[in-house]
């Protein structure tokens, strides 16, 4: 899949401002989405994911941090490239919603309390698209026979209390898709979900991605997610790439310890037990996520990884082509 | 009813209607209600049914008692007690209801302002409503009425600038509490803007908020209007209403001897804040989503 990307980010920087200090909470990020395609982007908790993706929105609490450097390249509907980076937020408002959507992680309260969800759909239709509200309110029920909701006529005068958690975010899916966006943005979409919704819904995402062929970037730290919806994969540690490339390559050839020491980390089945029952405890990656605030010099991974050299401490490294469009931040991925 | 159907029939319908479902089974804010709507037509339709305008003066009857002819008494120059009740009814309420929609309408954008507004901004009018909220009402009220002058506007003006503070707290404090709310952010995620965050979003989830303050203010403000008019500087004669109306028992004559010159206006004031009050709690209630688990 080789075509002209939808989204091409590059040297991404955003940092938050922390008691006065700039930290950077993501850096020299590269990142490109295609149309059709599935991006995923992976890491612990704090590791720069959903700052990535909210810099990509425009979203960042202006309080909180900001992009700094880089550019974010963003083809439209209109099929022009401009740069979400350097917008003005009057653009960004019309660009939001209409081009890009996003999908948040929590739908039990993402959704507004006081309106119909059948109103909530048809709002952006009325607003970006200007269509009357009748003809914005039959498309919100079209929108909901499409992510498979039954009877989607009496759905779309019922409130978000009414319907349950797997419910609520396919009305979210229906929201994000509702003016026909060519990137969507799911930041966790699933991870509020128990496991079968969670199916379904990342089904829905790839029947909905076939039909429309829109591209997503896909944000979680499920690697099971990852392997089940995405066809590229980014993984990020500390506010950087450490590896990236098709998912197969990824996960079958880790080429950085990081993404080794992940897929270590998920047990398979009965796996659990058998270990349990030899007394031996689950794989995990020793040592916790570096506060970024206190990051060490180097590779960020070195103080946990189990073959860090000195030289490993010197400079960070870059990231180095391993064959294909496979990439590894690791200056021994020949080795290990 | 049983708790199945209860919950199912309470599951079907919107905030508000629930509310409203909530509001119908108290018994004391229907109570309310009922004296209020009461109070309300009698005071809207009374030249239907009653003959005596509240200026028209009968000169065979000065300081009379109730009686057939005058229900409630005529006053010192022979005006029929009951018209002016009525009239200085229908003043009092506007007065009221006017003067809390301004201050419910300055309340929520002032709080709108300080909550969207920034640090600066809101630590900047916040400092303006506590010194508006440390200002002695009374004494403000005086100065603010012996600038604006009598009549029926200037009163609504004084009482108005006089009421929001508080509400703006309150507003500002529910708007930043939405602000950070997942469906306000996935909102912007599609696009909205500013002025559609306020009042799509932000206005909807403060109706109950707004509703039960400026129910219970139109009370507060229907004191104020009495008090205001009772010390001269609210609603001049020969213009009636309630405050004024109680002016007269400032004389030890009247006060002892026609006492249904005061005790009509009193009772009416009485009542009708009640009622509110009644009604008020009852929409507070209501609106409260926890009152639904006892």
């Amino acid at each position: 899949m080789k075509r002209r990307p939808i989204l091409d980010v590059s040297d991404l920087k955003t940092v938050f401002r922390i008691g006065g200090r700039q930290v950077a909470a993501v850096q020299d990020l590269n990142l490109t989405v295609a149309p059709g395609e599935t991006v995923a982007l992976v890491g612990e908790s704090g590791s720069g994911k959903s700052v990535t993706s909210l810099s990509i929105m425009g979203l960042l609490p202006r309080k909180v941090g900001k992009v700094v450097a880089g550019r974010i390249l963003f083809r439209g509907k209109s099929g022009e490239e401009r740069d979400l980076a350097t917008m003005d937020s009057e653009a960004l408002r019309s660009i939001r919603g209409n081009d890009v959507a996003m999908v948040f992680q929590e739908p039990m309260t993402s959704l507004n309390p006081v309106y119909t969800v059948g109103e909530q759909i048809a709002e952006p239709i009325r607003i970006h698209l200007g269509r009357s509200h009748k003809d914005a309110a039959e498309s919100a029920v079209g929108l909901l026979a499409a992510v498979g909701i039954p009877d989607p006529g009496r759905r779309a005068r019922q409130y978000p209390h009414e319907l349950s958690g797997g419910m609520r975010q396919r009305v979210m899916i229906a929201m994000a898709l509702a003016c026909d966006p060519v990137l969507l943005i799911a930041d966790e979409p699933t991870t509020a979900l128990d496991v079968t919704i969670q199916a379904q819904i990342l089904d829905l995402l790839r029947k909905l991605q076939e039909e429309r062929g829109m591209g997503i970037l896909f944000v979680t730290h499920n690697l099971g997610v990852v392997a089940e919806i995405a066809h590229r994969v980014a993984v990020m540690y500390a506010g950087r790439v450490v590896e990236t490339g098709a998912v197969t390559d990824v996960f079958r050839h880790p080429r950085h310890p990081y993404t080794m020491g992940l897929m270590r980390s998920v047990p398979k089945l009965g796996e659990a037990t058998m270990l349990k029952r030899q007394g031996i405890p689950l794989p995990t990656i020793a040592g916790s996520v570096p506060s970024l605030l206190a990051l060490p010099d180097g590779c960020s991974f070195a103080p946990r990884c189990p073959y860090a050299l000195d030289q490993c401490r010197a400079g960070v490294p870059a990231l180095a082509e391993t064959g294909g469009r496979h990439k590894s931040r690791c200056i021994r991925w020949e080795e290990i | 009813m049983s708790v199945a159907g209860s919950i199912s029939s309470s599951a079907r319908k919107g905030p508000i209607a629930r509310a409203l479902e909530r509001f119908t089974i108290n018994r004391i804010a229907l109570v309310g209600l009922v004296i209020l709507l009461c109070i309300v037509t009698a005071v809207l339709t009374y030249p239907l049914w009653w003959s005596y305008t509240p200026n028209q003066i009968d000169l065979r009857a000065l300081n009379k008692g109730p009686s057939s002819a005058h229900w409630f008494g005529t006053d010192g120059v022979g005006r029929d007690v009951l018209a002016r009740l009525m009239q200085g009814g229908r003043v009092s309420l506007l007065v009221a209801v006017t003067s809390v929609a301004i201050s419910t309408v300055i309340g929520f954008l002032i709080g709108a302002l300080s909550s969207f507004g920034g640090r600066v901004v809101d630590g900047a009018v916040m400092r303006f409503v506590d010194l508006a909220m440390t200002l002695p009402p009374v004494i403000f009220l005086l100065v603010l009425a012996s600038i604006a002058g009598t009549g029926i506007l200037p009163t609504i003006l004084v009482i108005s600038l006089l009421s929001w503070p508080v509400l703006s707290r309150m507003v500002r404090a529910r708007l930043l509490e939405l602000r950070e709310r997942d469906f306000v952010v996935a909102a912007r995620g599609m696009g909205a803007g500013l002025g559609h965050l306020l009042f799509r979003h932000g206005l909807p989830n403060c109706i109950d908020i707004l509703v039960v303050y400026a129910t219970l203010q139109i009370a507060n403000a229907i004191l104020l209007e009495a008090g205001l008019s009772f010390l001269g500087l609210g609603i001049a004669p020969p213009e009636a209403s309630w405050g004024n109306m109680l002016n007269a028992a400032r004389s030890t004559v009247v006060l002892e001897q026609y006492v249904w010159q005061w005790m009509f206006p009193g009772a009416a004031l009485v009542l009708t804040v009640l009622a509110i009050n009644f009604v008020g709690d009852g929409l507070r209630d209501a609106f409260d989503p926890r009152s639904d688990l006892h």
